[in-house]
């Protein structure tokens, strides 16, 4: 589904990643792990087309993606969260993740503003679906409150209500179970296997090896810029190398 | 206006004997040119000074806050008023006139730190810059009720006597323009490379939070930078108010000058800056006299433009590179 | 929906209904730039209230439409009603070729090139003397007439004008409410989390900079019409401040913010007749302490004060 090869990232004088290759398999759960530092976030934003990479190439389905825009990757199926969740503060819930909905709608500025039919009937279809993505991470009842004022838990769930109102093919998570209880954390672990259920390929980077071990169906580690190890959940458990890097962690 | 050799002035100019340059209407003309261009250049030269004066004062906020200051014109503004109304109704001589105005201006740069920029609960770019621009309305408003709105001369520092330099003449006026610009640059210099406080302020320039988090007051620099921003304001507005006279709006357009040679400078609070002046005020000073001068003030405006599009960080800047 | 239909009806009746309030007087001849500012105010809103951009050079769209509208009929004889329309669609046109590049800048660096830009138009408009008139201006320009009425008096005037600006008002307000809108204000919050939504910030930004524009050279064209005189001084950064003044005093992202916005500074000087040189002080103070006091501008800050105010009323009248 997603293949990533061979990425270097060199930042001024700082080689932040050094070619690095690994493959998330369609309709699988990948897990992205590292000590900090590692250069996980950078990977991300590589492949999320937020930043140019020095050299390498991410290959989506078989196309070549390599250094196309976050809004072309979007209408070509990948979309992402983010670590700090990038929400759209002054807007409401509903209206978040009705922005999510953006690529499944095509009204233009003419057309909204001269409440073409066609425009109308596009915004309840909008509006319908935004409320099957709300009802599908669970926070319907908060429809109205403005993103501004949730609470991180739920500004997460939000995140992922907008983005999978992309109904995107591969949706890439920066640290989702950061600065959430062990219950939320729970609960998170759900709603990514019943996001994989949908038959969409998750990726994600994470800190909690709980949840990682828990429902990843293959890692991949790195380790200071380079990739240490890929396997499943069993044999990164199990390799020395990895152990060493984290020497306790986890 | 420009060298231009008509085909009659060939044909029919007869070259005597013993010819000297004046004798010969072809090289006559390109002298005058070149003295025209030497006179054009060192003119030009003393403006860009003082537009590197204020673009090095936008640089030092800029730098010290991610601060655009649109109020920094009207502390060159106010350094020319003030030691005229020292001066004037208060009679003061002019070498105590000045060190006050500064210190006015400076006090007001304070003020306008302390009650305007501080307590902003949400400094987004767009609230900042509609504060420092009501900031700057207000204090030319000001200035109109308290001074009028007539253009005012200044007197030269050291009389008006032209000095001749190569085909070109200056003023007094010039020199002491270039010679006090030089003084505060490196005195800017020292100041920032070779004392606690300036090395402090750099040091938010580059990273704000970590400045802080070694120990490092960070609003007391902010307040620094702007006093030592409207300090350079005034200076720059006193020592170039005896060649174009001063008034209740001069500042609007040499703020904005002085803001296009920050930005050709790359926004370096040094020598970036200073050479983008000196090249902003040549520019403009051999367009206005060789061209046209009803376009002067768009001569900054197109280089502000093309710099902002083709090269954002200035001449001397380095592309920015990705931060993670 | 409802309550948006409602909204615009309250405002089409006040807007119908005011000329009675004023009956003739020099008021209706300000109530008629009213409109024009309203109309300016919406379009500068959308840039900079919507999408986040900040623009300080609106005057020189404005300044374009009314020189292309006065140039066109006067000197070349044209048809007002022809000219306006397309000099909306060149300045516009121009807009959308120049926001490439200009667009790419964000805050500071984007507010001071629309500045320039601004000014530079404003240099334009006073140095081509044979095509503009210069400094002294542009005088002679036709007032606008359809079948036979000709529009000529401030009563006409004003239904002309705010006809066309409750048009602007109405189509401003579905397009904020709609995804475009919606988009235009997730770009603001989070350009990049736009983007990874499929938002195509870049040109969503450089197609609104070149409808405001558009907007703008209209209000322009109108004003020439209007007024049958206009000069470069009219068009500079003085006004684009102005405008910017409106949007944030009434409301920055509030279509009828920008509305209130405009009135309130528009009807301003005229009550400082007697302090006028304390104008430009008001302004600046005005300016300072919006941004420090009601940032939300009018259109917020007012509601969310009576609301404090009854609070504290409510909890006073609890205890005695």
């Amino acid at each position: 589904m997603l293949e990533v090869t061979g990425i270097t990232q060199v930042f001024g004088g700082v080689t932040a990643l050094e070619d690095v290759s690994f493959v998330a398999g369609k309709g699988d759960i990948t897990g992205v792990i590292g000590p900090n530092g590692a250069g996980k976030t950078t990977l991300f934003n590589i492949v999320s087309g937020i930043y140019k990479q020095t050299s390498g190439a991410v290959h989506l389905e078989g196309k070549q993606v390599t250094g196309l825009p976050p809004e072309r990757l979007a209408r070509l199926g990948m979309v992402r969260t983010f670590q700090n969740i990038e929400l759209f503060g002054s807007m409401t819930v509903m209206e978040n993740v009705m922005v999510g909905m953006h690529t499944k709608s095509s009204s233009g500025i003419l057309a909204c503003s001269f409440l073409m039919p066609w425009s109308i009937a596009e915004e309840r279809r909008i509006r319908e679906g935004a409320i099957k993505w709300l009802d599908f991470v669970g926070i319907t009842d908060l429809a109205a409150v403005t993103a501004g004022n949730l609470p991180f838990g739920k500004g997460r769930l939000l995140e992922i209500a907008r983005a999978m109102a992309v109904e995107p093919r591969i949706i890439l998570m920066d640290e989702p179970a950061a600065g959430l209880n062990s219950q939320e954390t729970l609960a998170l672990a759900h709603l990514i296997q019943r996001i994989r259920a949908l038959g969409i390929t998750v990726v994600l980077v994470e800190h909690d090896m709980e949840l990682v071990m828990d429902i990843c169906d293959r890692i991949v580690v790195l380790n200071l810029g380079k990739k240490l190890a890929e396997g499943t959940p069993r044999e990164i458990q199990e390799n020395q190398e990895v152990i060493a890097a984290y020497l306790g962690e986890g | 206006m420009g060298a231009r050799l008509s085909a009659e002035t060939v044909e029919t100019a007869a070259i005597p004997a013993k010819a000297t340059t004046r004798d010969c209407p072809y090289i006559y003309e390109v002298t005058v040119q070149f003295d025209q261009i030497l006179q054009y250049t060192l003119s030009g030269l003393s403006t860009g000074a003082i537009y590197a004066l204020i673009g090095i004062g936008f640089s030092i906020i800029y730098n010290s806050t991610g601060i655009i200051n649109f109020a920094q014109g009207e502390f060159v503004m106010l350094g020319g008023m003030l030691t005229l109304f020292l001066m004037g109704p208060l009679k003061l001589p002019l070498w105590a006139a000045i060190p006050c105005a500064v210190l006015i201006s400076t006090l007001v740069g304070i003020v306008f730190e302390r009650f305007a920029i501080r307590p902003l609960r949400q400094p987004t770019p767009i609230n900042l810059v509609i504060i420092t621009i009501g900031g700057s309305i207000l204090m030319r408003g000001l200035a109109m009720l308290l001074w009028g709105k007539d253009t005012q001369s200044v007197p030269s520092f050291s009389g008006d006597e032209p000095i001749a330099i190569g085909g070109a003449t200056i003023l007094p006026q010039h020199l002491w323009i270039l010679g006090i610009t030089l003084v505060i640059i490196v005195i800017n210099k020292l100041f920032f490379y070779h004392t606690i406080s300036g090395k402090a302020m750099r040091a938010c320039a580059y990273n704000r939070r970590a400045a802080g988090l070694v120990g490092i007051d960070v609003r007391r620099m902010v307040m620094f930078s702007f006093m030592i921003s409207s300090a350079m304001g005034a200076v720059a507005g006193i020592i170039v108010a005896p060649l174009t006279m001063t008034a209740y709006d001069v500042g609007v357009m040499l703020g904005l000058k002085g803001f296009c040679a920050a930005i050709i400078g790359g926004m370096s609070s040094g020598a970036a800056t200073v050479v983008g002046g000196l090249i902003l005020g040549v520019l403009e000073s051999l367009g206005a006299g060789l061209i046209s001068s009803g376009y002067k003030d768009a001569i900054a405006f197109i280089i502000l433009l093309l710099i902002l599009f083709i090269r954002p960080q200035g001449l001397f800047g380095k592309a920015d590179s990705e931060r993670v | 929906m409802k309550k948006e239909l409602l909204k615009f009806l309250v405002f089409l009746v006040i807007v119908m209904v005011a000329p009675l309030a004023f009956k003739g007087g020099y008021l209706l001849n300000v109530l008629v730039f009213v409109g024009i500012n309203t109309m300016l105010a919406v379009a500068l809103n959308l840039l900079l209230g919507y999408a986040g951009q900040i623009s300080l050079g609106h005057a020189g769209f404005f300044g374009l439409g009314a020189y292309l509208s006065g140039i066109m009929t006067t000197t070349y004889g044209w048809n007002p009603w022809l000219v306006m329309p397309l000099a909306a669609l060149a300045v516009g046109l121009v807009a959308f070729m120049i926001g490439f590049p200009v667009l790419k800048l964000k805050g500071h660096y984007l507010a001071m090139a629309t500045l320039g830009l601004g000014i530079i138009i404003y240099i334009v408009f006073n140095e081509t003397v044979d095509l503009t008139g210069g400094p002294s201006g542009l005088s002679g320009i036709p007032n606008l007439s359809i079948a036979g009425t000709t529009f000529d008096t401030d009563l006409k005037n004003y239904y002309l004008i705010w006809s066309l600006t409750s048009v602007i008002v109405f189509l401003a307000v579905n397009l904020a409410r709609s995804r475009v809108g919606r988009a235009l204000r997730a770009i603001h919050d989070s350009e990049v989390a736009a983007q990874v939504l499929g938002v195509n910030a870049r040109i969503i930004k450089i197609q609104i900079f070149a409808l405001s524009a558009a907007i703008s050279s209209l209000a322009g064209s109108l004003y020439a019409h209007t007024m049958t005189f206009i000069s470069p001084a009219s068009f500079g950064f003085n006004f684009s401040v102005e405008l910017l003044t409106m949007v944030v005093i009434g409301g920055l992202g509030s279509i009828y913010g920008a509305f209130f916005g405009a009135v309130l500074l528009t009807l301003l000087p005229e009550f400082l007749r007697e302090a006028q040189d304390y104008d430009i002080v008001i302004y600046g103070a005005l300016l300072m302490a919006m941004v420090m006091f009601m940032p939300g501008g009018l259109v917020r800050g007012v509601p969310a004060l009576f609301s404090r105010l009854f609070k504290l009323a409510g909890k006073e009248g609890g205890h005695a």
